[in-house]
């Protein structure tokens, strides 16, 4: 990383940190759903961009935090913060059950992602059915106008900024952290070739597991943000397979197994995104939104197929040009 | 009792005369994956435009889908030909998660060009022969789903005879055993797997057609259709012919029954938990073979 590179990363933080007094409501709103992106997309990346395992239902990690914390929070009044502990527990739960039963059985590629989505599927036709979480018909978290509660994250944009702010910002961190950790080594090792890793003595297995377990930990956090943010969660979307399709996209296309993939992923998508809705609004199509973001996946997966950041980092001077 | 019983008979008939459809879907999907390993993500979607393309021509030219479909299967053909050539053939090797995004934008493009034609509402045909129904012993079984069945069991014959009696077929399969071998024999690999995709395009093309005949289209069909596709084919054993069929026979009848004991919105779990347990006990499917994973 060059000065070129270090500068550039001062200034983008320096931005975010200010963002709140420098923006106006919509610009806040748009930057919440960057880092919301960038913080799950991160999570995911950790499964498959690390460890190789592709997931097509984390949409279940992200469920059932949000409705464990959302639930004790209406049913019995225990604030998010202690929530959060409740969630993650429920979610490294589901997740070890996951990867034991696929890594156990040795599922890979496609048959492993199958897997994760039958469990998603399975859940949410659950929840559609179990009054305690509202069943079909949702759950809702009061709405309180005005009012800064942080200790029950009720209050506004700009305090759920801060949060999702420190959140991504902590994640990356973590993920450099893992990355050059002995785990992170072992992790690509099993990327690269499992067999081999197992056969130069790698707990195969074991990595998987810890891998699978991180990731629905943290992905389960981002539920439970999300939840308290939006105040309503129905099991179509909170399980729905288009949400767990969300979470792969900013890595995939940012640039997956990169640290600073899923946030580039999370800016390129969520800009695409508002520009497509403005478009589409103004030309008065069904659909015709949904027609310019899956033209724009197209080019990207065409001509940036290994994604977004790795060719961006060389330009900006994070990594040495080759010559 | 008695009445019970007969309920649960004519279910399961439902679910056998639907599965037949859901089959030739599955077929599809299966051909793809078994030829060049490839899992179409945009199955769904081709259902669902394949589904739309029939009830243009009923609607604009008043054609009865079960005779619009050979021309549907012709024209899917071509686009699934033109899809492998254009966009897929460059990533026949690469990773799974690239070829996944491509066939996603595929899906959102083909999903979203029909809400953007033929809006959101739900369409459907309607035919005489949807208020008639034929009565096979105690059983009353509705005549558009025996049609339906029994064109979906005619289409899946001359598919079986493509792939054992023709040059070309028997070609696909052999590339499809071995890749190196067939170049080795000289074989046009390429040309074939363009030729793979045309015919598993034209399965779920005139599977549409049939399943317009029973069900109405909406585009939000779609990624339902594609779901279910791949619960059949994992279930039939994704590659085998004869499994995808099972598979679709097994979901349909299961579907059918699952709707008549508990209640609608709990009858997907089935599939799901079926699903589970195929890929845990018995990962290459009912009647696939261990190696061909």
């Amino acid at each position: 990383m060059n000065r070129r590179a270090a500068l550039s990363l001062a200034v983008l933080f320096a931005f975010l940190l200010a963002a709140p007094l420098l923006l106006g409501n919509y610009g806040l709103s748009v930057l919440i759903l960057v880092l919301y992106f960038a913080f799950v997309g991160q999570a995911w990346n950790i499964m498959m961009g690390f460890a190789g395992q592709l997931s097509l239902g984390h949409a279940l990690y992200a469920g059932l935090g949000g409705y464990v914390a959302a639930g004790v929070y209406f049913h019995y009044g225990l604030g998010p913060w202690a929530g959060v502990f409740l969630a993650i527990a429920a979610a490294v739960a589901a997740g070890a059950i996951v990867g034991y039963l696929g890594f156990r059985f040795s599922l890979a590629g496609v048959y492993f992602a199958l897997l994760t989505i039958a469990f998603a599927e399975f859940t949410r036709i659950g929840f559609d059915n179990w009054p305690w979480a509202g069943g079909s018909g949702g759950l809702f978290l009061k709405v309180e106008r005005g009012v800064t509660d942080i200790a029950n994250l009720r209050g506004g944009a700009t305090m759920f900024y801060y949060i999702i702010l420190a959140l991504a910002a902590g994640t990356l961190m973590l993920c450099r952290v893992l990355l050059e950790s002995r785990l992170g080594r072992y992790w690509l090792a099993i990327r690269e070739d499992a067999e081999a890793a197992q056969a130069a003595g790698v707990h195969v297995f074991r990595c998987k597991m810890i891998a699978v377990m991180i990731s629905a930990a943290l992905t389960a956090i981002a539920g439970v943000w999300s939840a308290f943010y939006y105040n309503n969660l129905f099991p179509e979307t909170a399980f729905a397979i288009g949400r767990s399709i969300e979470m792969t996209l900013p890595p995939i296309i940012g640039g997956l197994g990169t640290l600073f993939g899923p946030f580039v992923g999370a800016v390129v998508l969520t800009g695409l995104g508002e520009i497509f809705t403005d478009v589409g609004d103004w030309l008065h199509v069904p659909g015709i939104k949904q027609i310019f973001y899956g033209l724009a996946l197209l080019v990207i997966v065409m001509y940036r197929p290994a994604g977004i950041w790795p060719w961006l980092a060389t330009r900006l001077g994070f990594v040495e040009r080759s010559k | 009792m008695n009445d019970f019983l007969l309920s649960l008979a004519q279910a399961v008939a439902k679910g056998l005369l639907t599965g037949m459809v859901y089959g030739l879907m599955a077929l599809g999907l299966s051909v793809i994956f078994g030829v060049m390993r490839v899992v179409n993500f945009a199955h769904g979607e081709m259902m669902v435009v394949g589904m739309y393309l029939a009830w243009l021509a009923f609607d604009q030219l008043q054609i009865n889908p079960l005779f619009s479909l050979p021309l549907i299967a012709v024209v899917f053909f071509g686009l699934g030909y033109a899809l492998q050539r254009g966009l897929i053939s460059p990533f026949i090797n690469r990773p799974e998660h690239q070829q996944f995004l491509l066939l996603l934008a595929v899906a959102t493009l083909l999903v979203n060009g029909c809400l953007a034609i033929a809006g959101p509402d739900s369409r459907g045909v309607q035919l005489d022969s949807q208020f008639d129904s034929y009565e096979v012993g105690p059983l009353v079984l509705d005549a558009v789903r025996v049609h339906a069945a029994i064109a979906a069991l005619v289409i899946t014959a001359l598919l079986w005879l493509f792939f054992t009696r023709t040059r070309i077929g028997k070609s696909i399969r052999a590339a499809a055993d071995n890749h190196m071998g067939a170049l080795v024999v000289g074989l046009d690999v390429r040309r074939l797997y363009a030729f793979t995709f045309g015919v598993g395009a034209a399965c779920v093309g005139a599977a549409g057609a049939l399943m317009i005949t029973i069900v109405p289209v909406t585009p939000f069909l779609a990624a339902e259709y594609t779901l279910l596709a791949f619960v059949i084919v994992i279930v039939g054993g994704l590659g085998s012919m004869t499994g995808a069929l099972l598979g679709g026979l097994l979901i349909g009848v299961s579907e059918a029954v699952a709707g008549l004991l508990l209640e609608p919105s709990l009858k997907s779990m089935f599939s799901f938990g079926l699903l589970i347990v195929v890929l845990l006990l018995r990962p290459q499917g009912l009647l696939g073979r261990r190696d061909s994973r």
